[in-house]
C-alpha cells in the first residue's frame, strides 16, 4: 500500500479521535466543576454521591469503564451506542481527576482573598464566581492541560470497543497490509503532534486569563 | 436477556478464575514498576549529563512517550518490534510498553527529587573527593528517596490501572478473563463488574500501602549499603 493511502486512512482515524476529544472534554469540565463544588461545599447527601464517583472513577481502571458502560449497561436494558458509551466513559473518568484539580486550585486561592470579599460584605454566590474562581482558574488551567492530553491519549481505548478512531484504523492497516512499523510510526507521530497543539493551546490560554491578575502565566 | 439480576451462583463460579488472572495483572505491575523505575533513573540522569545534545534529545524522548497512548506503544512493540527481529511474548512486551511509559512520569519525580538536593551537599561530597557514583550512592539518593516516594507510588497505582490494556494483545490478564467468561456465557455483568471490584480494592490497598512506606520511611534518608 502507498504511504500516501495509508496516511488517508489514518487522518480519517484521527477525525474520529478528535471528535471524540470534543465531546468528551467539555463533558469532563462539567463533571469536574459540578462535582468538584458539590465536593467542597454541598450538604452531606450530595457529598458523599461525590465522593463515590470520584473514587469510583478514579480507582478502577478506565477501559473497565469504558467495557462496563458498552457491555453491561445493556443488561439493565440501557442500550448506548458504541460512540455515546466512548464519550460518556471517557468524559466521566477524565471529569474525575478533574474534580480534584478544581478542588486543589479552589483551596490554593488565599485565605484573605476570603476573608476580605466577607469583609467587603459581598454575597457568597459573588464571592465565588467574582472573587475566588478568576484567581483559581489561572491555577487549574496546567493541570487540566495535562487532564486534555491524558484524555487525547485515553481515546486510544475506544478502538477495542469498536470505534474507526486513529488507533483502530491503525491495527485494521497493520492487519491487512502488514506495514507495521510506517503505520504505527505516523500514528505515534500524529498524537505526539496532536498533544503539543494542546500545550501550545494551553499556554495561551494561561496567559489570557492570568491578564489582570498581577501576575504573569508561566510563558506571558 | 435475562441479566437484570445479580447471579450469585455465576460470581462465586467465575471469581476463582478471576482471582488466577489477578495473578498475572499483579506480575505486570510489579515487573513492570521494577523495569520503570530503572528506565526513570536512567532518563532522569541522562537529562543531568554534561552534553547539551544528550539533555535535549532526552527531553524530546519523555516528552513523545509521555503524550503518545500506552496501547499504541503496545501495539508498537508487538507488532514492529519483530520487523527488528525482537519477537518478545505478551507479558514480556507489556513489562517492557509499562516500564518504558512510566518510566518516562517518573524520571520527572526523579529528576525534581535530585534537584530538590540542596547545593550543599554536592559541594560537600566534591570537597571530600567522593566519586560521582559514590556522590549518587551514599549522599543524593538516600536524601531524595523520601520525598519520591508519594508522586512514585501514585505513578504505580496508575500504572496498575492501565494494565487491562494488554488485553489487547491477549495477555491473560484480570479483564481478557472477564471479556472470555463473559462472551462464553453470554453474560458480561458479573465479571466486569467483579474486575472493577477488584481494581477499586487493589488500587485502595495500595494507596495505604504507600502511605505507610512513606511514614515508616527514615526521614533522615538511610544507607544504600
Amino acid at each position: 500500500m502507498e504511504f500516501g493511502e495509508i496516511v488517508s486512512v489514518l487522518l480519517q482515524g484521527a477525525v474520529v479521535t478528535i471528535q471524540i476529544v470534543a465531546m468528551a472534554l467539555p463533558l469532563a469540565v462539567l463533571m469536574a466543576f459540578s462535582f468538584g463544588l458539590i465536593r467542597l461545599y454541598a450538604p452531606a447527601p450530595f457529598k458523599q454521591i461525590a465522593i463515590v464517583y470520584i473514587e469510583f472513577f478514579r480507582g478502577t481502571s478506565a477501559l473497565i469503564q469504558l467495557y462496563w458502560i458498552y457491555f453491561v449497561l445493556p443488561f439493565f436494558g440501557i442500550t448506548i451506542d458504541a460512540m455515546t458509551a466512548a464519550v460518556v466513559a471517557l468524559g466521566l473518568n477524565i471529569g474525575s481527576y478533574g474534580t480534584e484539580v478544581v478542588r486543589g486550585a479552589i483551596q490554593s486561592v488565599p485565605k484573605g482573598q476570603y476573608e476580605a470579599s466577607i469583609a467587603l460584605n459581598f454575597t457568597s454566590s459573588q464571592r465565588l464566581w467574582r472573587i475566588i474562581m478568576p484567581q483559581a482558574l489561572v491555577n487549574m488551567i496546567p493541570p487540566f492541560g495535562n487532564l486534555a492530553i491524558e484524555l487525547v491519549k485515553a481515546t486510544s481505548l475506544v478502538s477495542l470497543i469498536t470505534i474507526g478512531d486513529l488507533t483502530f484504523k491503525a491495527k485494521m492497516l497493520a492487519d491487512t497490509t502488514l506495514q507495521v512499523g510506517e503505520i504505527f510510526g505516523v500514528v505515534l507521530l500524529f498524537y505526539f503532534v496532536m498533544a503539543q497543539f494542546l500545550v501550545f493551546f494551553i499556554r495561551r490560554l494561561e496567559t489570557h486569563l492570568s491578564k489582570g491578575l498581577g501576575r504573569g502565566g508561566l510563558h506571558s | 436477556m435475562n441479566g437484570f439480576h445479580w447471579d450469585w451462583a455465576f460470581t462465586w463460579e467465575v471469581f476463582p478464575m478471576i482471582l488466577t488472572a489477578a495473578k498475572v495483572t499483579l506480575l505486570a505491575t510489579l515487573l513492570g514498576s521494577i523495569f520503570a523505575i530503572v528506565m526513570g533513573l536512567v532518563f532522569a540522569l541522562l537529562r543531568r549529563s554534561n552534553s547539551r545534545t544528550l539533555r535535549i534529545s532526552i527531553y524530546w524522548v519523555v516528552e513523545f512517550i509521555r503524550s503518545t497512548p500506552l496501547l499504541v506503544q503496545i501495539f508498537f512493540l508487538y507488532y514492529v518490534m519483530p520487523e527488528f527481529g525482537i519477537s518478545m511474548s505478551p507479558l514480556a512486551t507489556g513489562v517492557f510498553a509499562l516500564g518504558l511509559h512510566y518510566g518516562a512520569y517518573l524520571s520527572e519525580v526523579f529528576r525534581s527529587g535530585i534537584d530538590g538536593i540542596e547545593k550543599g551537599q554536592w559541594e560537600a561530597a566534591r570537597a571530600l573527593n567522593l566519586t560521582i557514583v559514590d556522590t549518587y550512592k551514599d549522599i543524593v539518593l538516600p536524601q531524595a528517596i523520601r520525598p519520591m516516594i508519594p508522586a512514585t507510588g501514585n505513578y504505580i497505582i496508575a500504572m496498575f490501572k492501565e494494565t487491562p490494556q494488554l488485553s489487547a494483545i491477549t495477555l491473560l490478564e484480570m479483564l481478557q478473563m472477564a471479556k472470555i467468561i463473559g462472551s462464553e456465557n453470554f453474560r458480561y455483568l458479573e465479571p466486569f463488574t467483579l474486575v472493577g471490584i477488584l481494581y477499586l480494592v487493589f488500587s485502595l490497598l495500595a494507596a495505604y500501602g504507600i502511605h505507610q512506606v512513606e511514614r515508616r520511611f527514615p526521614k533522615e534518608g538511610f544507607s544504600l549499603k
